[in-house]
């Protein structure tokens, strides 16, 4: 092959091996996308329906029930202003610490429960998600507003 | 008193460093002898006071000096006095201390062992070295001193992580870091033959050698990662698809590109200016990853944030490194032309398509490393794409790679007879597609598509890859036989063909599960039965335990081993850790760990069942070690004793 044929033959490969994974990139990339909402907009329902989403916030005091003997567990998350109620089965992560800050996969079911499939708690005590940190932050600002004028910041649907 | 002198040293060292990357550059512009032999000088100058920085923080570790900041952050009294030492690379200022320690004895080592380049071109080589080294040095000193002082100084440190406080992580990074910093040798070489513009099949051999070195220390270092993400935090995973990961795994992915591209511009003086980009693209990769992870930004932009001095200076660097490299080649690189050409069944094009097919697949993971970053900035929410994604867009690529890997190791040079070629493959083919279909049957009593589809590769290539060795012991008396280098490729190629074998395996018959257990009590997972004996307190150096003992028997009720898996609490940070129980043997492992207190005196446990894991990590060491061979061939010693002829490189004889 002639050194201009061979050029033309790797850039033709490239952009064939480039719009074939483009393709198929964007086309998976529609199933996987796992959106994080915040706790707020999932009481609001403003949640994808019918697929799985991610949640943070704080692991609520004294939230945590299990029934004895049972890997079965539940508790509530925050974001300040809303609760949620989660429910998982499992092993949990060993930074998982009532108060402290927590991510969970899953999707909402129909009695308003959370089902987390996954639960994450960070290598470190002191690293925190970035979007738990900043729904946290966004919600804690409204606080004394709204104590102030004795409303009750979270608005279900 | 000691932290000054190692804060005085570094300052030494950059003053050094500046020596060494702008004079040699002059004195080979200008042809000046005197100019160009400062540079092995000033290398020797600069890793004598990096030495001596690195060895006074290290002092400063093992003597508790708290009064250092870095110190009494990152270490505690009781610690011992192994991890008080790899503490120092721990965090972010030692990791990048070691990053430069690393740099200068790699430069080192291209001084004393460069002696038969051209002197202006190993003036430029350790020159363009000495830039990068300045940048580091810059860095260090201008936004992450590990020496500063603490006052007044703490009474006891605030421990290093428990995570960290592990064999397999002690020498995990330096490994990578040597992989890392290796490929700026690659780089250096390129710019160095961009800047004096004759760029001939020699410099392909010159530099093959350090970039396979570099090669394969990366892949140590992510096999040793991912080991231990396995057993210390992974509850038996081996991949997790996390950014961290992905920054290691992007720069091997075009480092092993550019190992089989020089390969090509070597033997027959093609691909240069493709080269000389993957060289350019393998270092640049390296700097994105390992500053991204150290500084927090692919994890989200907002952690830019929290110390925007840190996060300009990467930036700033990595733009005049990439940058200046760029415009040079876009400068240089046309006029690099190649005469030779060869026909479409050829290695050419198969050594082409293994090169585009990991391009794809490097541009693929970047993609997903970096698409969560893209869509936040263009306000469109939060994502996280998970490794379901990954793992089905990467087969996209690494499918048709494993298959060609294995026909273009037995296809010619130049040009290839397409009669002899079918004749070759023929039994391979055979031999895996019977062996891949039969074997999973046999062994775990089931098949399905795409577990069919990886054991015929892995099959495959590990049968493609000992047809060589077999060839060539079977010659007859006094014929040649293989070269070190056809040797260190056929390992190499093994080498994947069973980490492709453990990952299919592992994917499709791991069994893995929580239950509830007490003493007593025997579960039965996988066949196996699974006896909690005991369940008692620990009382370790620096943390307290709770302890399982716990017996494995198999199916027929004969011992298999006995587990001890913990739930360690750290006495100064107060975390809770999972230690688990692993009984690994060959073909498989037998995994437990302990979960959280249940109540009435159980526990929640995960036991696992994961067949031929270990040949993930047997793969990797294989690959190295082919690697390894490779460097070990004779002809990049011979080029070395004669380098003053100008004659072209020997022909091709393989």
């Amino acid at each position: 092959m002639k050194p201009r044929q061979q050029r033309m033959l790797a850039v033709g490969l490239a952009v064939l091996g480039i719009a074939i994974a483009a393709a198929f990139t964007l086309r998976a990339f529609q199933d996987n996308m796992m959106f994080f909402v915040e706790i707020s907009d999932v009481v609001a329902g403003k949640h994808p329906k019918q697929r799985n989403f991610r949640i943070g916030g704080l692991v609520v005091d004294g939230s945590v029930e299990r029934a004895e003997g049972s890997l079965d567990l539940r508790f509530k998350v925050t974001d300040t202003a809303c609760e949620l109620p989660v429910s998982y089965t499992g092993v949990l992560p060993d930074l998982f610490r009532e108060g402290q800050g927590v991510v969970a996969h899953g999707r909402l079911g129909d009695d308003g429960v959370f089902v987390a499939d996954k639960i994450l708690a960070k290598h470190d005590e002191n690293y925190m998600a970035p979007e738990v940190a900043d729904s946290l932050a966004k919600h804690v600002e409204g606080k004394t507003a709204s104590l102030r004028q004795g409303t009750n910041r979270c608005n279900p649907q | 008193m000691i932290p000054e002198i190692g804060q005085f040293a570094l300052i030494l060292a950059l003053s050094l460093a500046i020596c060494q990357g702008v004079l040699p550059l002059i004195g080979a512009h200008r042809n000046d002898a005197s100019m160009m032999g400062i540079a092995r000088t000033a290398a020797t100058g600069q890793l004598l006071f990096v030495a001596v920085a690195f060895a006074c923080l290290t002092w400063a570790f093992l003597s508790d000096d708290f009064s250092v900041l870095y110190v009494a952050n990152h270490s505690q009294l009781s610690l011992p006095t192994v991890y008080k030492i790899s503490a120092v690379w721990s965090a972010h200022e030692g990791s990048l201390l070691m990053w430069i320690l690393i740099l200068a004895v790699w430069t080192m080592a291209v001084a004393r062992y460069s002696t038969g380049l051209p002197e202006a071109f190993a003036a430029r080589v350790i020159g363009v070295l000495g830039l990068l080294s300045i940048g580091f040095l810059l860095f260090a000193i201008l936004t992450s001193n590990p020496f500063d002082r603490l006052v007044p100084a703490a009474a006891d440190g605030a421990d290093l992580n428990p995570l960290l406080q592990d064999p397999g992580l002690a020498i995990h990074p330096p490994l990578l870091y040597i992989g890392y910093v290796g490929f700026s040798v690659a780089f250096a070489f390129a710019i160095a033959a961009m800047l004096s513009g004759d760029l001939d099949r020699r410099w392909a051999k010159w530099t093959r050698p350090w970039t396979t070195l570099a090669w394969l220390f990366l892949t140590l270092g992510i096999a040793l990662g991912s080991w231990w993400a396995y057993y210390e935090l992974g509850w038996g995973g081996w991949w997790f698809w996390d950014p961290v990961e992905n920054a290691s795994f992007m720069p091997w992915l075009i480092g092993t590109a550019l190992i089989h591209s020089l390969a090509v511009t070597e033997r027959r003086g093609l691909f240069k200016s493709w080269t000389l980009l993957l060289a350019i693209t393998a270092f640049s990769l390296s700097l994105l990853g390992t500053f991204l992870v150290r500084s927090g930004i692919i994890v989200s932009v907002h952690a830019f944030a929290t110390d925007p001095t840190r996060g300009f200076f990467i930036l700033g660097f990595l733009a005049v490194v990439v940058l200046g490299a760029l415009v040079l080649y876009a400068w240089r690189a046309p006029s690099l032309d190649s005469e030779a050409g060869f026909g479409l069944l050829s290695r050419e094009t198969f050594l082409l398509l293994n090169n585009v097919l990991l391009v794809v697949a490097t541009a693929l993971v970047l993609m997903g490393t970096l698409a969560p970053l893209v869509i936040e900035l263009l306000d469109g929410g939060k994502i996280s794409i998970g490794p379901p994604w990954f793992e089905v867009a990467f087969l996209v690529p690494t499918l048709p790679l494993v298959l060609l890997l294995g026909v273009g190791m037995h296809t010619a040079w130049r040009t290839q007879n397409a009669k002899s070629w079918l004749a070759v493959l023929r039994i391979p083919a055979i031999v895996a597609l019977v062996i891949g279909v039969v074997l999973p049957i046999m062994f775990y009593g089931r098949v399905s598509l795409l577990l069919a589809v990886g054991c015929v590769m892995a099959v495959w290539i590990i049968a493609t890859s000992l047809m060589l060795p077999l060839r060539s012991l079977r010659r007859e008396k006094g014929s040649a036989g293989m070269t070190r280098s056809q040797l260190g490729m056929s390992i190499a190629h093994l080498g994947m063909g069973l980490f492709v074998l453990g990952v299919t395996v592992v994917s499709a018959f791991s069994v893995e599960t929580d239950r509830a257990m007490q003493p007593g009590q025997t579960l039965e997972v996988a066949g196996y039965e699974f006896e909690m004996r005991e369940l008692r307190d620990v009382q370790g150096v620096n943390y307290s335990a709770i302890e399982a003992v716990i017996e494995i028997r198999d199916g027929g009720g004969e011992f298999v081993g006995e587990v001890r898996p913990q739930k360690r609490q750290y006495l100064v940070q107060k975390n809770w850790m999972t230690e688990a129980g692993i009984k690994a043997t060959w073909n498989k492992d037998l995994f437990v760990a302990l979960g959280d207190q249940l109540g009435n005196g159980s526990w929640s446990v995960r036991i696992q069942y994961k067949p031929l894991i270990r040949f993930i990590w047997l793969g990797a060491l294989v690959m190295a070690l082919g690697g390894l061979v490779t460097v070990s061939d004779r002809r990049y010693r011979l080029e070395a004793s004669k380098a003053s002829e100008t004659a072209p490189a020997t022909p091709e004889s393989a």
